[in-house]
């Protein structure tokens, strides 16, 4: 069984020193160490940002697309080959503006992934514009005056999209964030976790400070139900989605590969190609 | 006697028009009749005219005909919009119901048959395709056991009763319009056809055949006319080998999903038209940049934006060719028969493996929608060509990356799936090394530019061209692609006759272009007539940008949402033979 090291390449990150991204980078290596994955089952596809790199910094097989297109990507992985673990990962800007409509049917869609949003309000590869996960008000290069347009709430649309696994975390927490991640992978179908990942050169708002200050971890919340959907809703509007820990997971619905018909068990990628004569020729009939 | 005849009918769409076609096409095709059809439609889905025309013979045909034989009506607006096509002597079958006239002009004879009235009488108005096809299948004198038979398997389903009914409804039909005719008509009259059965399909059919055979198992698309039959094909029959058609939420998590699934190991395609096409420019990008084989299927359809949803044009080449920002290694095929839309398809699973580039398949709407007669599809030349991928790679020393994107003499580079030990490697869409890590430095990018296009350069496609050459030196040589090619046949017919002599040739590889080949051709003609359903001369424009001879080359242009008709490119063909100029023609008119 690989160790968390084994999941380490000798690429040197170009993060900023002090970004959040480092430790996500250390959770995805310890969670796929902690579940038994070795290396080469696992793939990390992930998009354009200072995020997006990541899979460039695991050791697995990784794929770096294009921006917002992480998803659509992971998702045909999946589906060619279902033994693979398979995580999607990018930025706010990635996943919830340009990608935006990919998450929702992501999510939808419930196909077996992980998908780790490195969430730091803002738009860290292109030097600082708002995001939509930026506050209201929020000054920027883009919002000189401050941003007046809504904060998306994305946890609240996963959960009216029918999210059957939704988390968030903190990347100063590794040890909530690893288990998150964990969970994640062992869950059947789509998992999202949003993470709080402070861009310390370009958010000088949502810093790691103000993040201590402001979340509320759901380990602390008495009676807290991560498998009651309407819980999980109020608990975010109530706190402005200021939340961490496993927000809400349905165990019951089956994952897209488990529930489409005629989808095979063994992985495609594996399967012979070739077509019998016989089963040409019944193909064939129908157009005579 | 006669070898061929035209047949059209026409009503208001969700009328029944479509059944009926169906039904009379497949009665002619059990007795062996080839058959080319042609459909007329809105982009309505009830309401508004439609018609769907076929042409019969005994023959192999190509092309629809300038001229009709039969005109079969569910409405007065049917008969205005058409008769015009008939020719002199045409027939015209009508439903009573509406009193039909023929139009002041036309030289047709009217037989209105009581095609609701019949129906209602049986039960039901749905039954009037029934009607009307028995009608017209007993004008030809055509035997009515064969299309009772066929109505049989229509029906079969819904149990005897109805297929009784519905042989009913057939006969009725046939009775009535004898009686007012007084027997088959003279001059109508079918030579027998060879009783061979052929396949009869629509070029999406063939493509979605050939992408089962070709191993195809995970379609990732978004529907769109005139591509959907494609995906609608293959959700009925991915099941049953394991695999699936994902509908998804747009043509760019279509086409990246599919990149993902290829890169995974499974052979994936997407197919879409124009502004799926537009939408999907990016992601042909990655897949060129990181060489990760994907087929697109692009039929082409009337643009810009929505443009001309249901119509025909040949309008995206440019667009497919160079669409995509920054310069990647592609291939765009254009298959221009239901033949070669299935030989073709797997022709692009095989080529988009062995040289690991986007590989993009374009047919125009005739040609994905147009029903014909097909030929025997041979099994045997089916081959599965997976290039050059590799598996149970040894351990190494170090601890360094697989060099997926090694440089190599040909520029392909092995390939490894995820899950393979000692495979692994990076890949991205930034310019990267030979393990996919990446890099900036310039000389490093210059080798992997020059690696990526040297794939390329030793291509081999089967048949870039498809030439029909008679002549030496042709007074013309005649240059299409698509559907184009049986027109274009049917006008170098008449073209002979006035002694015109003219080769043809159909471009079938548009990128990389075939330059020696086409050159060659172009060489030994007086003067080179392109022919192409858009406003630009985007094919002309290919010929002259990549091979030359401006001066030799009359652009004849139709996109006004049709396909050419025989008698179009016999008159501007035979113009162009004649020693005009281009501004001529212009001035002429016949441009
Ligand atoms: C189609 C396209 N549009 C724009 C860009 C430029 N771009 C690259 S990353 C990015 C946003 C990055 O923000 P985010 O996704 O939050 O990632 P972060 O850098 O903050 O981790 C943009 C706009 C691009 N690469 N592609
Ligand atoms: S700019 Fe921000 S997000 Fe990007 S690496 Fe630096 S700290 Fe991280
Ligand atoms: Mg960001």
């Amino acid at each position: 069984m690989a160790t968390f090291k084994e999941f380490r390449n000798n690429i040197k990150p170009n993060w900023c020193p002090g970004c959040g991204d480092f430790s996500i980078q250390a959770a995805i290596q310890r969670a796929a160490a902690a579940v038994g994955l070795e290396p080469e089952n696992l793939a990390v596809i992930s998009g354009i940002g200072c995020s997006g790199r990541i899979s460039g910094y695991i050791n697995a097989y990784g794929l770096h697309g294009i921006h917002g297109r992480a998803l659509p990507i992971a998702q045909g992985v999946k589906l060619a080959n279902r033994d693979l673990t398979v995580i999607a990962s990018g930025g706010d800007g990635d996943g919830f503006a340009i990608g935006m409509g990919h998450t929702v049917h992501a999510i939808r869609r419930n196909i077996n992934i992980t998908y780790i949003v490195m969430d730091n309000q803002i738009y860290g590869l292109t030097k600082g514009q708002t995001s939509p996960r930026s506050g209201e008000g929020f000054k920027t290069k883009s919002t000189p005056e401050g941003s007046v347009e809504s904060t998306l709430s994305p946890l609240e649309i996963a959960l009216a999209s029918g999210a059957t696994f939704v988390a968030q975390s903190f990347s100063s927490d590794l040890k909530q964030l690893t288990s998150l991640i964990e969970q994640g992978i062992q869950h059947e179908g789509f998992s999202l976790i949003n993470v709080f990942s402070p861009c310390v050169t370009f958010n000088k708002v949502n810093t790691y400070d103000w993040f201590k200050e402001n979340i509320i971890n759901l380990d602390t919340v008495p009676d807290y139900d991560p498998s009651n959907r309407a819980m999980a809703m109020s608990k975010l509007m109530e706190t402005g989605s200021m939340i961490t820990g496993l927000i809400y997971q349905n165990k019951e619905k089956k994952s897209y590969e488990n529930m489409v018909h005629g989808f095979k068990e063994e992985p495609l990628a594996q399967q012979s190609l070739a077509l019998e004569k016989a089963e040409f020729d019944k193909l064939v009939a129908e157009f005579v | 006697m006669i070898s061929q005849l035209s047949w059209k009918i026409g009503g208001q769409q969700g009328e029944g028009v479509e059944s009926t076609d169906r039904i009379f096409s497949t009665a002619l095709n059990r007795l062996g009749y080839y058959l080319y059809g042609y459909r007329h439609f809105s982009s309505r889905i009830k309401g508004g005219h439609t018609n769907n025309k076929i042409r019969i013979s005994t023959k192999p045909i190509r092309a629809i005909s300038d001229d009709l034989d039969i005109l079969v009506a569910f409405d007065q607006e049917s008969i205005d919009f058409n008769a015009h096509e008939l020719r002199s002597g045409g027939v015209i079958v009508a439903d009573a119901k509406f009193g039909p006239v023929v139009p002041e002009g036309v030289d047709a004879k009217l037989f209105a048959v009581p095609i609701t009235s019949i129906a209602e009488e049986l039960g039901t108005s749905l039954m009037k395709n029934m009607v009307a096809s028995g009608a017209s299948w007993a004008l030809l004198g055509l035997p009515l056991e064969v299309f009772n038979k066929a109505v049989e398997e229509e029906f079969g389903r819904k149990g005897p009763a109805i297929v009784e009914k519905n042989i009913e409804a057939v006969k009725r039909g046939a009775e009535f319009v004898l009686e007012l005719a007084g027997g088959p008509l003279e001059g109508f009259k079918l030579e027998p056809a060879d009783g061979k059965q052929k396949l009869f399909m629509i070029g999406n059919d063939a493509i979605g055949l050939g992408s089962l055979a070709a191993g195809c198992r995970i379609m990732s698309a978004y529907p769109i006319t005139p591509a959907s039959e494609i995906m609608e094909y293959l959700i009925k029959k991915l099941p049953k080998f394991g695999g699936t058609v994902v509908q998804t939420e747009d043509e760019i998590a279509a086409i990246t999903m599919a990149i993902g699934a290829s890169y995974a190991g499974v052979r994936t395609m997407t197919a879409s038209a124009g502004p799926g096409l537009s939408l999907m420019m990016e992601a042909i990008g990655l897949a060129g940049m990181t060489e990760i084989p994907v087929v697109i299927v692009d039929t082409q359809r009337g643009g810009p934006s929505t443009g001309l949803p249901t119509k025909q044009e040949q309008s995206d080449i440019s667009a497919l060719i160079y669409g995509t920002h920054g310069e990647i290694p592609k291939i765009v095929l254009a298959p221009s028969s239901i033949e070669e839309c299935f030989y073709d398809t797997i022709q692009a699973f095989n080529l988009a493996e062995k040289y690991q580039v986007p590989v993009i398949l374009a047919t125009d709407l005739q040609l994905s929608l147009g029903k014909q007669s097909c030929e025997a599809l041979d099994f045997e030349k089916i081959q599965i060509d997976r290039g050059y991928m590799v598996k149970d790679i040894p351990d190494r020393e170090d601890s360094s990356m697989f060099n997926r994107y090694a440089f190599t003499e040909n520029g392909i580079s092995p390939r490894v799936l995820p899950g393979e030990k000692n495979g692994i490697h990076h890949v991205t869409g930034v310019e990267h090394d030979e393990a996919g890590r990446p890099s900036e430095s310039p000389v490093n990018r210059k080798k992997m530019m020059d690696k990526r296009f040297r794939k390329l350069a030793k291509l081999d496609v089967e048949n870039p061209i498809h030439l029909h050459a008679p002549h030496a030196e042709p007074d013309l040589l005649i240059v299409g692609m698509g559907s184009t090619g049986g027109t274009i046949d049917q006008a170098r017919l008449r073209l002979n006759g006035e002694g015109i002599t003219s080769n043809h040739m159909t471009v079938r590889l548009l990128h990389p272009f075939p330059v020696e080949e086409v050159r060659e051709q172009m060489e030994k003609a007086k003067k080179i007539v392109v022919l192409e359903n858009n406003a630009t001369g985007q094919l002309a424009n290919l010929i002259k940008m990549n091979v030359g001879h401006h001066d030799k080359i009359v652009n004849v242009l139709k996109y006004d949402g049709n396909p050419f008709l025989p008698a179009e490119i016999f008159e501007r063909c035979k113009n162009a033979a004649g020693n005009l100029t281009q501004e001529e023609l212009v001035k002429n008119g016949n441009l």
